[in-house]
């Protein structure tokens, strides 16, 4: 799980069940590793970002290896939304300078879609109402859209059924929740599960959990915890943006980063998140002047 | 540009027009002397301010002649819906028995043709025809009047329950080209009965020619109908039609309109109520695309207390169509604890879409609850991106989101084969996909 174990964890994530492999003249460029950059899920070099003329992100710089997690903290206003959210291709905001590698390519220049396709997954603060159109057939159009982009057969509603079955059990949700209009009317706990179940039914490589925490009472932040923590694995990454450690009792990250006027002023192992608990985030602000 | 009608409408009184009781060749003369007084509306017109019909007043349409259709049921396949449900289907303007499937209706409900009426209770007919759609200032009613054909006439008696939908189909094809059609429905629902009604246009291929369509709805004290107009002319056709309703006390009329075909249609849905507690839902979507212009007016008159009035109309506009939404609602000053929502809501596709919205509220009482609220905008950033997020490609997620924004209103058909029928109809148009 930790750093030192990056090179062991390349080899594993290449153990892939071999009935499922196309073979290698239909594999996206994404799949095939490249020496220097194939032991980094992410790499974010010196990341700038504004929403309109405010700059938001001031310089960022991250790497995350496969099956890692890292948490990002910060007082609101910090910018660890904005992180989330340029991570995932969010059109409100533009990306002045730095860089994001993913799996060695270039993360900026893919669409929203083709970022999914290849494995990244944000988990929304405020995920989105779609009166009209059910979970059932947004679960499956989504899911068959990644499956045609690794060139796979899609699933039909039948079939698809079958595979949300378990997915369902792992946040507890029960099928009627399929029928219903996607987040519409839903509680505020109701659509955090939602998120967890998009990314069990999408099993990115990447997942950016933003404020999955804010909202949610103790039981339905143990749900969400322990989806996310059921779908740990050595070759998926995790980031987890928050404000309050209390998520972090759950979710237990390899890393805290603390984000301050749009830099990381600290980074640490999870003992950070204590110290942070216990001492605020004043101290921490006061070297950056802010 | 009236003139042409008044050689028609002579040929037409000394041929057919003439047929029935005493009084109706007089209403009919009646209607056209106003007709041609008023002449065809123009643009000056207020209630005709964003819609010219010159396309329709500088064309003399024609008397189609009566022919039998060669048509089967399997060529009205697309538009039957539901093979169980009671059916009139007119093909060009005219009566098919044969398509046609009634005889299951329950005895006590009288679905007849309006000369069938005629000769059976004319006096009935005469309490009826013509006393709910005024022509006074409405030249298309007039018109329609004076040239009505073999209309429907639906009695539904005191407390009967008519469980299956009554499906009205009028269907034009090749022989339909340059001809008007003057389709007229008279239904009077008495007290305490329930049916559905099932109102559709279609055509086959793409002829010109104009349908003007006259409705008359009466529902009784404590009695329901529910009205569903679905119009899908020929993209070369021409299509105004008119619903006027009057609605007793703890009455529930319900009305769905869907508007996707015809170069130029005009739909009005006109409701009175007229006694305490009565309910009236007017709904609507319209989908348009190319140079098609489609334009809704609904008008509730709240004349009676504690009466509701909700309305959701929606658009969908691509290509350089044009839509049009009035909605007028009046409240009386007796109208004390009137409820009314109005919502009108259109979404432009493209850069040459264009919509035109005027609610209107009119209220002379002082206890009462009336909103009204009008959007016009295009998908937004941000369900589009969610989408995106998850795997769907910016084509396919914006076609979703199109299919969600009629889906709302979609919802609201309480005849499942009707409604899964437009869902899957609005669904495949934009996504191109299959919705199971």
């Amino acid at each position: 799980m930790s750093a030192e174990g990056g090179r062991l964890e390349v080899n594993d994530s290449l153990l892939f069940d071999a009935s499922s492999i196309a073979p290698a003249s239909q594999w996206p460029s994404s799949f095939i590793l490249k020496p220097s950059s194939a032991v980094m899920m992410l790499k974010i070099t010196d990341l700038h970002a504004s929403a309109g003329t405010k700059e938001i992100l001031k310089g960022i710089s991250l790497t995350i290896n496969p099956g890692e997690v890292h948490a990002i903290m910060g007082p609101n206003g910090s910018g660890k939304s904005t992180l989330a959210q340029v991570i995932a291709g969010h059109p409100g905001y533009e990306v002045t300078s730095g860089t994001i590698e993913y799996e060695g390519e270039d993360l900026l220049d893919m669409d929203a879609e083709i970022r999914a396709q290849a494995g990244v997954f944000l988990a929304f603060q405020y995920p989105v109402e779609i009166p009209g159109v059910t979970n059932a057939y947004f679960l499956r159009a989504a899911y068959n859209e990644l499956r045609k982009a690794r060139g796979e057969e899609e699933v039909d509603p039948i079939e698809f059924l079958d595979i949300m079955e378990e997915k369902l059990a792992l946040v507890e949700m029960d099928s009627t929740m399929m029928q219903r209009s996607v987040n519409a009317g839903f509680s505020g706990g109701e659509k955090k599960r939602n998120e967890i179940l998009q990314m069990a039914v999408l099993e990115p490589k990447l997942a950016v959990l933003d404020e999955t925490d804010s909202g949610l009472d103790i039981d339905a932040l143990r749900i969400v915890a322990e989806g996310v923590n059921k779908l740990r694995r050595k070759d998926r990454s995790t980031i987890v943006v928050t404000h309050y450690q209390r998520l972090l009792n759950y979710i237990v990250p390899d890393y805290v980063h603390v984000l301050a006027a749009g830099r990381i002023v600290r980074s640490g192992g999870k003992e950070l998140a204590l110290e942070l608990e216990a001492k605020g985030y004043d101290w921490l602000l006061e070297p950056v002047g802010v | 540009m009236t003139a042409p009608y008044a050689d028609q409408f002579a040929a037409y009184a000394a041929n057919g027009g003439s047929e029935g009781p005493s009084w109706l060749p007089t209403l009919r003369k009646h209607a056209f002397d106003r007709f041609a007084a008023i002449g065809f509306p123009t643009t000056r017109d207020e209630d005709w301010h964003f819609t010219s019909v010159t396309p329709i007043a500088e064309r003399t349409f024609k008397a189609i002649k009566p022919a039998p259709t060669t048509l089967t049921l399997s060529d009205l396949e697309p538009w039957l819906v539901d093979d169980s449900w009671h059916r009139l289907v007119f093909v060009n303007g005219r009566l098919e028995p044969t398509l046609s499937s009634f005889s299951e209706l329950p005895a006590e409900v009288q679905v007849s043709t309006l000369s069938e009426a005629l000769r059976e209770e004319p006096e009935w007919v005469r309490q009826h025809l013509g006393t709910l759609a005024k022509f006074d200032r409405a030249a298309f009613t007039a018109l329609n009047t004076a040239f009505m054909q073999d209309g429907v006439v639906v009695r539904v008696p005191k407390g009967e329950v008519v469980e299956t939908p009554l499906h009205i189909l009028h269907v034009c094809d090749a022989l339909a080209q340059g001809g008007a059609i003057h389709p007229r429905l008279l239904v009077v629902a008495e007290a305490l009965s329930q049916l559905t009604l099932v109102e559709s246009y279609a055509a086959i291929g793409t002829p010109s020619y104009l349908v003007n369509a006259v409705a008359e709805v009466s529902v009784g004290s404590g009695a329901r109908l529910d009205h569903y107009k679905i119009q899908r002319e020929s993209t070369d056709a021409y299509h105004v039609g008119t619903v006027q309703v009057t609605q007793g006390r703890d009455s529930i009329y319900h009305s769905f309109s869907f508007a996707a075909g015809a170069a130029l249609s005009r739909t009005n849905v006109y409701t009175k109520l007229l006694g305490t507690g009565g309910e009236a839902r007017l709904n609507g979507l319209y989908v348009l695309d190319g140079a098609q212009h489609a334009d809704h007016q609904t008008y509730v008159e709240h004349l009676a207390e504690s009466c509701a009035s909700r309305e959701l109309y929606k658009g969908i506009l691509d290509g350089a169509s044009h839509g049009v939404f009035n909605g007028k609602v009046l409240v009386d000053p007796v109208a004390q604890k009137t409820d009314g929502k109005q919502t009108n809501k259109a979404l432009l596709l493209s850069e040459k879409a264009r919509v035109d919205t005027k609610p209107q509220l009119e209220i002379f009482a002082d206890d009462v609850k009336c909103t009204h609220g009008a959007t016009i905008g295009r998908l937004e950033e941000l369900p589009l991106f969610y989408l995106k997020s998850r795997g769907i490609g910016a084509e396919n997620a914006r076609a979703l989101l199109t299919y969600a924004f009629a889906a709302e209103v979609l919802e609201t058909i309480e005849i499942d084969p009707l409604r899964t029928a437009l869902e899957t109809d609005i669904f495949e148009r934009f996504t191109h996909l299959r919705l199971e």
